[in-house]
């Protein structure tokens, strides 16, 4: 019986065979289950926005709550909106040459490497209309990982609402506790700027307290986590910075100041 | 053959743990038993792969020439693997998430590819379906202990509930961060190997080495 299996034809009809059954199913599982995928990773990312923006409770509807946020495009450079198709993906165009500029070690803090040219954000408005929130996304290297997450603002575009992240891989306990409900809400209220407008939020060592020079820009460190701290610390720095978000915030504020 | 499927289904939980005894799988024990809910997930993904994969190499195991059939049973445990981790990801996604890349990492779980050359490569579909529900049972009952006693004591929950309120949340359960660690599920699977093994002397292994009773010194030269 041995010998019958053992012909290099047989062989190679048996691995042929196999890798057809298999990849019949595994293609048919794939495809037939993207959809339903898809709608999982945006909700996903819907709920990690509202969560940044602090307009999320468990149990609510997403799709509806969603359903006041707006999604805008912004070019970089001149913080000025631009039109984007709707599956524009500013991840993938900031690993493109052609829609992305590589950032020097200096500009780099956040060690992202290159910025895309267009960025998105999301606009939260109340119930009257008005602007509520401005919400970017950020990323940047902590540790061991680039932490992607989003970054709340009040409408005056200088007051942290919010800051979550969805993506890691810090050490759990430690440079993980970013994810702790506690010290997020260390975020809310913070100031970016200091009294000359210069950008000065930073992660401290150790804790802040009203006692603390400047502590509405001071937010404490992770106890045991200085590098994570630090990345985060950076990280926003560069968001809010020239290379990042800075010439549409102060769009922003130059608008918010005129209407008031 | 009744008396000989209950052995199949039930000999894995403690007589033959895939886990306590044949010491397979432990990378995924530590990795994923930190809460309940993904510790179910993984059981319920890894015992449905070892059964289905075990059931096809059965299948087709007359037709198999012996030079390829390590990446043939690979092929199918991975496709298998893929499937679930499709479907995971399609009905489960938070836990799919939280559980990431160790669903596809049971394509390497040794338990998988231990029972389908061990015990589908010789025995009938049916009875190579059992074996593999079976093992899937006995990774199942370990995991689920370490789960239970990781969540409970190391975050005072069980499936996300609350059940001790922790200090951290104005209760009076202190914590324990080191249960939330993978090593402290090093030193549980100790203690229930130890556990089985006391319960059920036969399994303790014989010594590799025989210390002598007393070596004389002798002097250097």
């Amino acid at each position: 019986m041995a010998g019958k299996n053992e012909s290099v034809g047989k062989t190679l009809l048996v691995a042929f065979l196999v890798c057809l059954v298999c990849a019949v199913v595994v293609s048919t599982a794939a495809v037939s289950l993207r959809p339903v995928q898809q709608k999982n990773q945006t909700l996903d990312r819907r709920v990690n926005i509202l969560q940044a923006a602090d307009l999320y409770q468990p149990g609510m509807d997403v799709e509806k709550a969603f359903n006041t946020i707006e999604r805008k495009f912004v070019d970089l450079e001149t913080g000025e909106y631009v039109e984007k198709p709707d599956s524009y993906d500013q991840l993938k165009a900031a690993k493109d040459p052609e829609r992305s500029e590589r950032l020097s070690g200096e500009e780099d803090i956040a060690g992202i490497k290159s910025q895309a040219d267009v960025a998105e954000v999301f606009l939260a408005r109340n119930d009257d209309g008005e602007l509520s929130r401005i919400i970017l996304p950020v990323r940047g290297y902590g540790l061991w990982s680039t932490l992607y997450g989003f970054m709340a603002l009040e409408a005056d575009a200088k007051t942290i609402a919010g800051l979550g992240f969805y993506q890691h891989g810090e050490t759990p306990g430690l440079g993980g506790e970013v994810d702790n409900p506690k010290w997020k809400a260390l975020w809310e209220g913070k100031k970016l700027y200091d009294e000359d407008g210069d950008i000065a939020i930073q992660v401290v060592k150790g804790t802040v307290d009203s006692g603390t020079p400047n502590a509405e820009n001071k937010v404490d460190g992770l106890a045991g986590a200085t590098l994570t701290s630090k990345g985060v610390s950076n990280l926003v720095r560069f968001w809010v910075g020239e290379k990042g978000f800075g010439p549409y915030l102060e769009r922003m504020r130059n608008q918010s100041g005129g209407e008031a | 053959m009744a008396e000989k499927t209950k052995d199949l289904l039930f000999g894995p939980i403690f007589d033959n743990n895939p886990i306590a005894l044949q010491i397979l799988g432990i990378c995924s024990a530590l990795a994923v038993t930190s809460n309940l809910s993904t510790t179910v997930t993984m059981c319920i993904a890894l015992t449905l792969v070892v059964a289905f994969s075990n059931f096809f190499v059965s299948t087709i195991r007359n037709s198999i020439p012996s030079s390829i059939r390590i990446i043939v049973q690979m092929t199918i445990i991975a496709s298998l693997v893929i499937v679930v981790d499709q479907f995971l990801k399609a009905y489960a996604y938070s836990i799919s998430k939280q559980l990431s890349v160790f669903v596809g990492l049971i394509i390497t779980n040794c338990i998988v590819m231990g029972r389908a050359e061990a015990f589908a490569m010789q025995n009938k579909p049916l009875p190579s379906f059992m074996d593999g529900i079976g093992n899937g049972l006995g990774y199942s009952v370990l995991l689920l202990v370490l789960g239970f006693i990781r969540e409970l004591f190391g975050a005072g929950s069980l499936f996300g509930v609350q059940v001790l309120p922790s200090v951290a949340d104005g209760g009076w359960y202190q914590t324990n961060g080191l249960l939330l660690l993978p090593p402290s599920a090093f030193f549980l699977i100790g203690f229930f190997i130890w556990a089985v093994r006391a319960w059920k002397p036969e399994q303790v292994e014989e010594d590799d080495f025989k210390m002598k009773p007393h070596t004389r010194v002798s002097d250097a030269f």
